[in-house]
């Protein structure tokens, strides 16, 4: 287990150092000198020529990117915002908790609802129940959450007052955005639930625990929920990371300090150097989530983790035979 | 000898009926599926509303009237006007014509590369298949949303733009499910057969593969639709696809969002819009992956 996980690192290597190319080269084909933007529009060209050189932006494009990845790999340096000057890993690390905290609040609310609603719905197949709720999920994936968390201040800010519209300091206000990037998510996991469940309640084995006299609630948490669950596992931690990239609207319209703003607001000002940290630095939290999730697996699921060790097995066999 | 002919024209006829009648029970099965019955008619009312937006909307979508800013619904206007006193129904009904053309092309961009890259590397195998997957495996490291937003603000703001931006996002998507329904498909013995009497390769795929692996295609890319028309609109809400005075539904949210204390419809409008759409391209996504499932037939 511990080689495997060691081996999907040593994997993630190659496919960072990708991301890192196809981010710099956005950033490198994107409009705008960065020169320019820093020393702004009254500055003479000559200014900006001489900046360029002290930059390094006349080197070719492989010197450069040669350059950037130099520096994150030993430095662990992302460069330096345009805008405030400050170093980009800095930026980023102010910003990541709050960003991984509504994440992860949000994929637990979502969890705690969708879950159950699934299970429910699966055993009552085409009840009243399951019909409603399986409309309300479609309408929760359908609603761009953008807008949701536009009508959550127009009802609860501006028309009852009950919660504030904007900002991040303390746990009132977090209480709007988490339903706004939990709902997707509950919607999800409860569509992904029921149809997993449903999948399962019709094998031969739950009918043999129902036969040996198993109270319908044991039958259906012990047998059906367990095995049900690889799926809802994959879609779970789907959901969190798509939490960490998704919620930059959801920051945006909240006016939360996280890392989604960071990025919507250096898109806008090309602070390019926060913007391709900030991707770089998505890339690898969500690869390290995906990661998580696999071998979350073999927890849950025994075959999984017997197929790691048979295959430890065979090959300690083949050594054994040369 | 005529008997044969005779013979091998009835089974070519069955295999005809047969291949009829498989099209027809799925469109069957679809038909008994209310839900996305209404699904499909939401789309289609959406597109008739596309294609004839200046015969439906009472105004044109730039018309503006200062002295009419900011009205609420009323009989003049039914959902009430903007900050420049344009009609917001008017704008809605012509916005269609921008979602779904983002939608489709968003679609079919993603579909056509990354369908090709993915039976690329399904039927070439080894060192195709590697160079291609970890390719897709890089793409598949940036949320899908970022990745948009990255795509967008690297080529600029635009409507072009935008479809590459949500097109290119959903390449990896694309490339996964065509390459494992090819590796099925690919093991059969139809494909066998058809390479030891030297049909080629080109042709494996178009003719004989790809038909034989569209099922979950056309529902990944039918659910796509929804996807791309919702990532457009979140693009042109932070102000990176279609620029004002264009009306795409996510740019009119945008614009309304610094009147949302004063004036709700503003934003509501809009807002429900590309919700019906959204829900009615699931609701009939849903349904067609149910009808093409032969696990589900009655």
């Amino acid at each position: 287990m511990y080689r495997y996980i060691l081996n999907r690192i040593l994997m993630m290597v190659p496919v960072l150092l990708g991301v890192s190319l196809v981010v710099f080269s956005m950033v490198y084909i994107a409009p705008g000198d960065p020169a320019r933007i820093i020393l702004g529009d009254t500055a003479s060209e000559e200014e900006v020529q001489e900046l360029r050189e002290e930059m390094g932006l006349n080197d070719s494009f492989f010197e450069q990117y040669g350059r950037h990845i130099k520096n994150v790999v030993t430095k662990g340096d992302l460069g330096t915002s345009y805008i405030t000057q400050r170093s980009v890993t800095t930026e980023i690390m102010d910003r990541w908790p709050t960003t991984m905290m509504l994440a992860v609040m949000s994929v637990i609310l979502a969890t705690l609802i969708g879950i159950p609603t699934g299970i429910i719905s699966a055993t009552r197949q085409y009840s009243v129940f399951d019909n409603l709720a399986m409309i309300l999920a479609l309408v929760g994936v359908s609603m761009p959450n953008f807008w949701q968390g536009l009508i959550l201040i127009i009802v609860f800010s501006v028309n009852l007052a009950w919660l504030p519209a904007s900002g991040f300091y303390g746990p009132i206000y977090w209480i709007l955005p988490v339903i706004t990037i939990g709902t997707s998510t509950a919607a999800t996991i409860a569509r992904m639930t029921r149809s997993s469940m449903l999948e399962v309640v019709r094998q031969d084995y739950i009918t043999t625990a129902r036969a040996k006299g198993n109270k319908e609630r044991v039958v259906i948490i012990n047998h059906a929920l367990k095995n049900a669950l690889i799926p809802i596992i994959t879609v779970i931690g789907l959901q969190l990371g798509r939490g960490l990239g998704g919620a930059i609207l959801t920051e945006s319209i909240f006016s939360i300090p996280g890392l989604g703003k960071l990025m919507v607001d250096s898109i806008k000002a090309r602070n390019y150097p926060v913007v391709q940290g900030g991707v770089l630095f998505i890339a690898i939290a969500f690869s390290l989530i995906n990661l998580f999730v696999d071998v979350l697996y073999a927890y849950a699921d025994p075959r999984i983790k017997s197929q790691y060790s048979r295959k430890r097995s065979k090959k300690s066999k083949e050594v054994c035979h040369e | 000898m005529s008997n044969l002919y005779a013979g091998s024209g009835k089974i070519n006829e069955s295999v005809k009926k047969r291949k009829k009648s498989q099209l027809k029970e799925i469109c069957i099965r679809l038909r008994r599926n209310r839900a996305a019955m209404f699904g499909l008619s939401v789309i289609l009312l959406l597109i008739i509303m596309a294609v004839f937006a200046p015969f439906i909307a009472p105004y044109n979508y730039d018309e503006q009237n200062l002295k009419m800013a900011n009205m609420f619904p009323g009989r003049e206007h039914i959902m009430g006007t903007d900050n420049f006193g344009r009609d917001i129904f008017s704008r809605i009904v012509y916005g269609s014509r921008i979602s779904l053309q983002v939608g489709f092309v968003a679609v079919g961009i993603g579909v056509l590369v990354g369908g090709t890259l993915g039976s690329f590397a399904a039927y070439y195998g080894g060192v195709a298949d590697n160079a291609i997957m970890r390719f897709i495996d890089i793409l598949l490291a940036i949320p899908s949303t970022l990745l948009a937003i990255s795509i967008a603000a690297a080529l600029g703001p635009g409507l072009t733009n935008a479809m590459i931006a949500v097109g290119v996002g959903t390449v990896p998507n694309y490339a996964r499910v065509v390459r494992a329904s090819v590796l099925t498909v690919k093991e059969q013995e139809f494909i066998e057969a058809a390479r030891c009497i030297g049909v080629k390769d080109y042709k494996i795929i178009l003719k004989h593969i790809i038909p034989n692996a569209m099922a979950p295609l056309i529902v990944q890319a039918t659910i796509g639709v929804a996807g791309a028309i919702l990532s457009a609109a979140a693009l042109s809400f932070i102000g990176l696809g279609i620029q004002p005075p264009t009306p795409e539904w996510g740019a009119m949210l945008s614009a309304g969002r610094a009147y949302i204390r004063d004036y709700w419809h503003v934003v509501t409008f809009p807002g429900v819009t590309i919700m019906l759409t959204i829900f009615s391209l699931n609701l009939f996504g849903d349904g067609l992956r149910d009808a093409l499932d032969p696990r589900l037939k009655r």
